[in-house]
């Protein structure tokens, strides 16, 4: 009995902690669907949304102007990373704009470390990193938030994608970019409005892992995490990115949990997500929910 | 008026085959080849041959191989540098533990590299695009994993720190900068030659063809897995020497921590702003991608721009990142059509037409 619950308090952990790598894995589906570009800047950008609602907070602005402000900033940025990274790669290998993306997230780490400085802030919304009394597990409190947000999150975005004209827009789009142009979709709209999106995304899952890790440069590497997330569940569905995050938060802490415990086989969380995607990929290589590219001669 | 090539004709197969048709272009490689290896150790001094030159030439030649797998075949990968790492590793081994020849230690690394490539290439038979290229950081975190946890791989040292042995070639003690510049360029020129010319031969072909259309090339008779899987390994086997190279040629003692995952993107930056699909871009990526920091902090410093420390290393990630946009947007071919368009103009200059 012991040893289950203890295996449920790991596994509810994992799955938890799943739910904040979708949220980042959430901002490339958006961008991946509706532009097909391949946005490594992610990363970035959650630093970047972070690092300036932070600093908005600590310059003396109430929370919740501070995260609008930052919200907005988000949708700045986005709009001039429309204008001027993709507008002039329209058309363009997506191998280049990925590259330019990677670009992007060297430029914007500097950016926001050149703004806000480099050294580490602290971010308490308030909501303690602490377990719950009287369950027979424990479960942080700050876990079951972010899990709640990420569900939100989740919902609000399949509403929009499915009940706005704007959503609709976004869909046909992704769907076929000449035929929605045809119809007269306006591109150039839509793309911005995915990124600020996709900004917004950015900085809910910046705020999330800010105040789990602090808010520094390592923000940045959890995009690594949902990479694995993404390939996982398939790069065009949020439905995937939502299981392929609980599928590899679960799965990786209860396997360095016991990896560790009996054969004292440490860090592996740093590529099991990986190793786990590509099995999944050997058996479905476009994921989990992924849109099956059917090629033709 | 400089770069006719009117009035020079190939009589025989071979002529007609050879790897540079043209004279001018012969004279060129050759003037290239006495400039590094003549020219070069008698200008150049230890900051430059220690900690520029050797880099370059080695990273130009991991470049080679990601070329090789990505310009070549068309397969993305983000774990390059992984397979730098087990070059490394394999050669301190080869060197420690079996006291093999430094150059038979070279090549051996390759081949323990291009055995682990193969490995990783496999998914590429159901694999493809960017699903590819994200299961490829599996390699980049599972070998660094491996090599930091079994510290077997490092002779017992923590965290994978090696120290490589003095280096010694049938009486030439390899020590100072110039005989480690010597010998990196020595095996990069081989290397990059038969790079080249793999290229142009029927596997070369094969894989374009695969790059450009896999199912058509599928179609058209071409076995796609072992050409897939001769692709990462060729590039891996690259790989491999690159970071033989770099264990005892450049840096003498690292960790594992030298071949992180902003290594492979460093490559893959060199590949796509040098040029994808040719040799020279390579040279002329990795050439941009090793000078640019250096060139930008010396901008900063030689214009007294003054700051603290984090102000100018952060000045240098957003140069660093505008300018790879800003390439990207006015020369997508990079920097080897760059050169094919200085060699169009030349052809008729000084004259109009």
């Amino acid at each position: 009995m012991e040893e289950f619950l203890f295996f449920m308090e790991v596994l509810v952990s994992g799955l938890l902690q799943g739910f904040m790598y979708s949220v980042v894995a959430l901002g490339f589906v958006l961008i991946i669907k509706s532009s097909g570009v391949f946005n490594f800047a992610q990363g970035s950008m959650c630093l970047f949304a972070a690092l300036g609602m932070v600093s908005f907070w600590e310059a003396g602005i109430p929370f919740w102007l501070a995260v609008l402000l930052a919200l907005l900033m988000m949708v700045v940025l986005a709009v001039a990373i429309e204008r001027v990274v993709l507008r002039p790669l329209v058309a363009r290998p997506p191998l280049i704009l990925f590259m330019a993306t990677i670009g992007l997230s060297f430029f914007l780490e500097g950016l926001a470390q050149g703004i806000w400085g480099t050294q580490p802030h602290g971010l308490d919304i308030g909501i303690p990193d602490r377990p719950f009394k009287g369950f027979p597990i424990d479960v942080s409190q700050f876990e079951l938030f972010a899990a709640g947000v990420a569900i939100l999150l989740v919902v609000g975005l399949v509403i929009f994608f499915h009940r706005t004209r704007i959503g609709r827009a976004l869909r046909a789009v992704s769907d076929d970019h000449t035929a929605a142009l045809s119809v007269g979709i306006s591109l150039r709209m839509i793309w911005g409005v995915t990124w600020a999106l996709a900004g917004m995304v950015a900085l809910v899952a910046g705020i999330l892992w800010g105040t789990r890790l602090g808010v520094q440069y390592s923000l940045t590497l959890i995009v690594l995490k949902a990479l694995a997330v993404l390939i996982l569940g398939g790069f065009n569905s949020i439905t995937g990115a939502v299981v392929g995050g609980l599928i590899i938060g679960g799965s990786e802490k209860v396997a360095e949990v016991y990896l560790s415990l009996y054969f004292g086989l440490g860090g592996i969380e740093s590529f099991f997500g990986y190793l786990l995607a590509m099995l999944v990929l050997f058996v479905r290589p476009y994921g989990l929910f992924g849109d099956e590219i059917i090629e033709r001669v | 008026m400089i770069y006719r090539e009117s009035g020079q004709f190939a009589s025989s197969y071979a002529k007609d085959m050879r790897m540079f048709p043209l004279l001018q272009d012969r004279w060129a490689f050759g003037a290239l080849l006495v400039f590094a290896f003549v020219v070069i150790p008698l200008i150049a001094n230890d900051y430059w041959l220690s900690s520029i030159l050797t880099l370059f030439l080695i990273y130009s030649l991991s470049a080679i191989g990601l070329n090789i797998l990505t310009g070549f075949c068309g397969q993305l990968s983000l774990g390059h540098a992984a397979f730098m790492a087990v070059g490394a590793y394999a050669s301190y081994n080869f060197a420690v533990r079996l006291h093999t020849p430094v150059l038979v230690n070279f090549l051996l690394a390759g081949f323990v590299a291009a055995a682990v490539g193969l490995l990783f290439g496999l998914p590429s038979l159901r694999i493809k695009g960017f699903y590819l290229a994200v299961a490829t950081l599996a390699a980049q975190f599972t070998i660094e994993w491996v090599l930091v946890s079994f510290n077997w791989f490092a002779g017992g040292s923590m965290l994978g720190a090696i120290d490589t042995p003095p280096m010694n070639i049938m009486g030439w003690d390899v020590s100072s900068n110039l005989d480690k510049y010597l010998l990196t360029l020595s095996v990069v020129v081989v290397l990059a030659i038969v790079a080249k010319n793999l290229g142009r031969s029927e596997v070369g072909r094969s894989w374009r063809a695969i790059r450009d259309l896999d199912v058509a090339a599928e179609i058209m008779g071409i076995r796609l897995f072992p050409y897939k899987l001769l692709a990462f390994m060729v590039s891996s086997f690259y790989a491999g020497v690159a970071g033989a190279l770099y264990a005892f040629c450049y840096l003498g003692s690292l960790e594992v921590t030298a071949f992180e995952l902003a290594v492979s993107f460093r490559l893959l930056g060199m590949i796509i702003i040098g040029g994808l699909g040719t040799i020279l871009g390579s040279f002329l990526g990795a050439g941009f991608i090793v000078l640019l920091p250096i060139l930008i902090s010396q901008a900063i410093v030689f214009l007294h721009i003054s700051g603290a420390s984090d102000f100018l290393a952060n000045a240098e990630l957003m140069i660093f990142g505008g300018l790879i946009i800003l390439f990207l947007i006015v020369e997508p071919y990079g920097l080897a059509r760059l050169w094919q368009t200085i060699k169009e103009k030349l052809r008729l200059w000084p004259f109009p037409y």
